[in-house]
């Protein structure tokens, strides 16, 4: 059998004729006109490959670069003092006091959770948790934000049992607890699931590490799972092009995970850190070695040469170009002092983990691969890696949102008696994306650690950092496509401040934001109009709160055909609370607590829940946001929660007023009496917009009856407004909107319980 | 280089509940003629030399103490690859 | 009272077992699969995870590692024994306790708040509770089946080797209910749920109390420590 001759950087000197597939590997011409005037030659096949996975949208960010640069740029000094890595590092870093830092981000893995829904998603989490990892901390919790098409849908089921079992097999092998996260159902999605995963560690200050390959002379060094034909061109082909409607599906190699590769992966980088043994690390994701590579250097240094022989292959068939575009996963790449290198592979020698040198950092500026004795790619890394192409796609406003906006729900007939009031409501509870999703986060492990304060279904995950001290963080994420359809600059906040909300309602502050955007192709000019509002909208939303995007990931071509889905930020924050013991769970406990509703109630129903559930509708303007309400809200919790003068906290966002006071009952189970004739008066609402607008700046709080002068006095040295809305009722059973109607707490639960069962099978024992 | 397959199999004793929901999936696809299905685990093991009958007794050995739990499993066939 | 605990390649529940040794009041040391070295300690738990990431069968790879030859002879030399969860699968593949555990019935991977009747206190493992006491202990596993045959099941009834039974809801088809078992002589004890989830107010499952205030597992703990000092 002969062996492929690999075309070398001579021979591309030499052959500047020869037709290149670059199309097959997603590039524009314009784009492959680009690498051969920045090489002065044509790439040779190593090199078109690696600048084709380098330059893909998913990793290149080059639709969305030009907007991004907001989350750089709107910002202050008060804003980033607690950052400690902002944007542009595998993941941001926070100062939460104490000695301690976290590390958080949240990371799109959609096109293969369609493809391979159970790999798809637990490559996901692989993948963001090798983020983590590479920052120098040990990840301490994971969440996970999804969307899929419409419940009833067959082809749903596939989808949501995949996308499920694979982030449960994989997030609960590696000990981590999932503490929360959101699960959407929408004809949107329907083709186009998204799986959007977050993970958080935590690390003392001097245990930070960047990816860069400083110190020339320092070696590079692959560890981890060995390399196969995973994924191959994944980054590149599916990420950056849509699914066509009805056609073949593209069906690349897809990734699998071990999980139990990166659980041993994880100790053992966690040992490394603590020997000293590595200067800088870079785990090993879309793009594998190309990116891993190319971006130590273009960091450091500058320069790099690697013998590409030297890959430990779990496929010895694989071609050098594969060999550098394979996605396998469980890799990592680290940057070791020579004197360092025989303590690193006795701790990768003790885990059992592989190890093979590649090379080691030059000041040449280049990036040299050799392969059988011959340079196959020599690059400048930064041309690969940083300085890709940057596009300023062209926008359009789109042509159906003037008449989308215009079609308000104030066009439907209120209900006119408690009775209606209460079929509705039943009828929001019972929504698909209202319903309780313990069928979902019954398969995650929360307990794993001892350190989990807060899970589903409170609004935020907490995880306490410092066993002695209590020290703690909050985590929330949150986004809602269909606000984002009426209006994606308003939309993208909504979801800031929901997330925010969520954050302080734990009794957290809120500290600092990651994001995940997920839209349909930026080739749409109507789509990229959407992204650059969204972004604008997050931009100008963080600088009013004060807390910076620290990172992200951008996810395009989510459709199939001409249909984009609905503009998706998700947006997470991160938020530090000085003890976990203060934390505040996301419904009431005890008997004869006052209940009172905190912020003023509008009639803001488009896209609310109340128009999907009832009414099939989608239209209108979504509600308004009002930072500086939300801050001097937030405030007010943190200080209650720190003060202990409130016993739970629950925000309120979809579904409204009601959802929230469903939400405190059935957090433990213990009924409440509330009345809305003084949130009517008040504000001069009705009682369907007393019970289900969607305003935000609000959250409902139960205060101990010894504690109410404390708390009134809170709230009105921090003008909040505030109104006494209900008392909780251990006895009734039952919750009571008086004057209106009751409903038995079992039939809240079972109408709460029922829907996701009745479409995905039984819950055990529920 | 010559390869030995072991096959084991749960013990028909016990309840196989895989099995089972594989069945009750099958059955989804035929006309009645597929009654019950069994799941166990089936070991392709590569020799560097020839298979003699004292490794055969060693891999029978291995096969009962490690390949299978043989509380709950049976080996139920050793033979070298053809 | 030093109490070891073994980590296997991909055990992940051993940080939270030393916790509740010490929150128990005794002296927690990790032990490495790896060694050949009980280090002296007074008792042994082997954790909750996925150990060799399940591979072959739970617990099978890890029941031969280097160390398990010390602990199955300090186990028939009397030494007490607790296997949590992967523990208990590693204990059932080195005979130590007899049955099998598979695939939930069910299929899925469950994670619920699980309600026991402690059904055997002469254990050093379960003398802290009373007989037939009920308690509320996490659990969370995708292979918790317990199966054995009828001839064995009738035996460890008989025998009164059922150590722990799940209560009102059978979370993965387990025979008989088991949830936990105790060997002849009292000194190794098994069981699927994990105590150590349920051993510090603010960290366990909710009660009736408050939230997250159960810590009906710490009597696991407590129960060896005394008996150790004791013996």
């Amino acid at each position: 059998m002969t062996e492929p001759i690999p075309d070398t950087v001579e021979n591309a000197a030499a052959t500047p004729e020869k037709d290149q597939p670059f199309h097959l590997l997603g590039l524009k011409p314009d784009e492959y006109q680009q690498i051969r005037d920045i090489l002065g030659r044509r790439p040779t096949s190593g090199e078109l490959a690696m600048y084709s996975v380098m330059w893909s949208e998913h990793c290149s960010y080059k639709s969305s670069k030009v907007h991004l640069r907001q989350f750089g740029h709107k910002v202050n000094a008060e804003m980033t003092k607690n950052l400690m890595v902002g944007i542009g590092e595998n993941a941001g870093v926070v100062d939460i006091g104490e000695g301690w830092a976290v590390t958080f981000k949240i990371e799109s893995h959609n096109h293969p959770s369609y493809i391979e829904p159970f790999q798809g998603a637990a490559t996901g989490i692989g993948g963001i948790v090798r983020d983590i990892i590479s920052m120098g901390a040990r990840p301490v919790a994971v969440m996970d934000a999804l969307r899929f098409g419409a419940i009833d849908h067959p082809d749903t089921t596939r989808v949501v049992n995949g996308v499920v079992s694979g982030i449960s097999f994989y997030g609960n092998c590696l000990g981590l607890p999932n503490i929360g996260g959101e699960t959407w159902f929408d004809p949107v999605y329907q083709a186009n699931p998204l799986v959007n995963a977050l993970a958080v560690g935590a690390l003392r200050h001097e245990d930070l590490h960047l990816a860069n390959a400083k110190g020339v002379g320092n070696i590079v060094v692959l560890f981890g799972a060995r390399t196969g034909g995973d994924g191959i061109g994944g980054a590149s082909i599916l990420a950056s092009d849509t699914f066509a409607e009805g056609g073949p599906t593209k069906r690349p190699a897809v990734q699998v995970g071990d999980p139990f590769a990166e659980k041993v992966l994880i100790e053992c980088c966690l040992e490394l850190f603590a020997g000293g043994c590595v200067e800088g690390i870079q785990d090993l994701g879309a793009a594998g070695i190309s990116c891993a590579t190319s971006e130590l250097a273009a960091n450091g240094d500058g320069g790099m040469h690697i013998t590409l022989d030297n890959v430990l292959l779990r496929d010895p068939t694989l071609t050098a170009e594969e060999i550098l575009m394979s996605e396998s996963q469980e890799r990592m790449m680290a940057i070791v002092r020579p004197d360092k290198l025989d303590a690193f592979l006795a701790v990768t020698t003790k885990w059992d983990v592989e190890a093979s040198v590649l090379g080691e950092v030059t000041d040449s500026g280049r990036l040299i691969i050799e392969w059988k004795g011959q340079t196959i790619v020599d690059v400048d890394p930064r041309t690969v890696a940083i300085d890709g192409p940057v596009y300023t796609r062209p926008m359009e406003y789109p042509s159906w949102l003037d008449a989308l906006q215009a079609d308000s729900p104030a066009k439907f007939a209120r209900a006119t008696n408690g009775d209606e009031l209460k079929k509705q409501f039943l009828a929001i509870l019972g929504s698909p994306n209202e319903a309780d999703t313990d069928w979902i986060t019954n398969q995650y492990d929360y307990y794993v650690m001892g350190n989990t304060a807060l899970h589903t279904p409170d609004g935020a995950g907490m995880i306490r950092i410092d066993e002695v001290s209590g020290l703690g963080v909050a985590l929330a994420t949150d986004a809602n496509g269909r606000y984002c359809q009426l209006d994606p600059y308003v939309g993208a906040q909504l979801a800031l401040v929901e997330s925010y909300r969520n954050v302080a309602s734990s009794g957290a502050t809120p500290l600092a934001v990651s994001d995940c955007l997920n839209f349909g192709s930026p080739e749409n000019p109507e789509v990229m109009w959407q992204f650059a509002r969204a972004v604008e909208g997050l931009a100008d939303g963080c600088l009013e709160l004060g807390i910076p995007v620290t990172g992200g990931n951008v996810s395009f071509y989510n459709q199939t055909g001409d249909v984009p889905i609905h503009p998706t930020p998700v947006v997470a924050v991160l938020g530090s609370i000085d003890n976990v013991a203060r934390r505040l769970p996301s419904g009431w406990q005890d008997e004869g607590e006052n209940l009172y509703l905190l912020g003023i109630t509008a009639d803001e129903l488009g896209g609310s829940a109340w128009a999907g559930a009832v009414h099939d509708h989608l239209g209108g303007i979504p509600p308004h946001v009002d930072f500086s309400a939300e801050k001097d809200l937030a405030g007010l919790l943190g200080a209650a929660a720190h003060e202990g003068i409130v016993t739970c906290a629950v925000d309120l966002g979809t579904g409204g007023f009601l959802r929230a006071v469903a939400d405190g009952v059935l957090r433990f189970g213990v009924g409440a009496r509330v009345w809305i004739d003084e949130i009517v008066a008040r504000d001069g609402v009705d009682a369907t917009a007393a019970l289900f607008s969607e305003t935000q700046a609000r959250a409902l709080v139960s205060v101990a009856r010894e504690d109410d002068v404390k708390f009134r006095g809170l709230c009105d040295g921090r003008n909040v407004p505030v109104l006494r809305v209900g008392v909780t009722d251990k006895r009734s059973g039952e919750l009571e909107v008086q004057e209106q109607f009751s409903i038995a707490i079992d039939e809240l639960r079972s109408v709460h319980r029922g829907t996701l069962p009745a479409h995905f099978g039984p819950v055990v024992g529920g | 280089m010559p390869k030995v397959i072991v096959e084991v199999m749960p013990k028909e004793v016990l309840l196989d509940p895989a099995g089972k929901a594989t069945a009750r999936a099958l059955q989804r696809f035929g006309d009645g003629e597929i009654t019950d299905v069994r799941i166990g685990k089936r070991f392709e093991i590569t020799i560097d030399g020839d298979v003699t009958p004292k490794l055969l007794e060693h891999i029978a050995e291995v096969a009962k103490d490690v390949l299978s739990n043989d509380v709950i499993e049976d080996v139920v066939s050793i033979r070298v690859a053809d | 009272m030093r109490v070891g605990v073994i980590t296997f390649p991909g055990s992940l529940d051993d940080r939270d077992a030393l916790r509740a040794i010490k929150l128990a009041g005794g002296e927690p040391v990790s032990l490495w699969h790896g060694d050949h070295d009980l280090h002296g300690v007074d008792a042994i738990v082997l954790p909750g995870g996925f150990s060799y990431g399940d591979y072959l069968r739970c617990g099978a790879i890890a029941a031969h590692s280097p160390i398990m030859s010390e602990v199955v002879d300090a186990a028939n030399k009397g030494v007490p024994v607790l296997g949590i969860c992967n523990g208990f699968q590693i204990l059932v593949e080195a005979h130590l306790l007899a049955g099998g555990l598979i695939r939930n019935d069910h299929g899925a991977f469950i994670r619920r708040d699980q309600k026991l009747r402690v059904e055997n206190v002469d254990t050093v493992w379960t003398s802290g509770y009373t007989q037939g006491q009920e308690i509320t202990i996490p659990l969370k596993n995708g292979e918790g089946g317990f199966i054995a045959d009828d001839e064995t099941l009738k035996q460890l009834e008989g025998d009164g080797l059922v150590a722990f039974r799940y209560l009102e809801v059978n979370p993965n088809g387990s025979l008989n209910d088991i949830a936990g078992l105790r060997n002849a002589r009292g000194n190794v004890v098994g069981l699927m749920p994990h105590p150590e989830h349920a051993v510090e107010p603010g960290f366990g499952p909710d009660t009736p109390a408050a939230m997250s205030s159960g810590t009906d597992g710490l009597a696991m703990f407590q129960s060896v420590l005394a008996a150790t000092v004791l013996s």
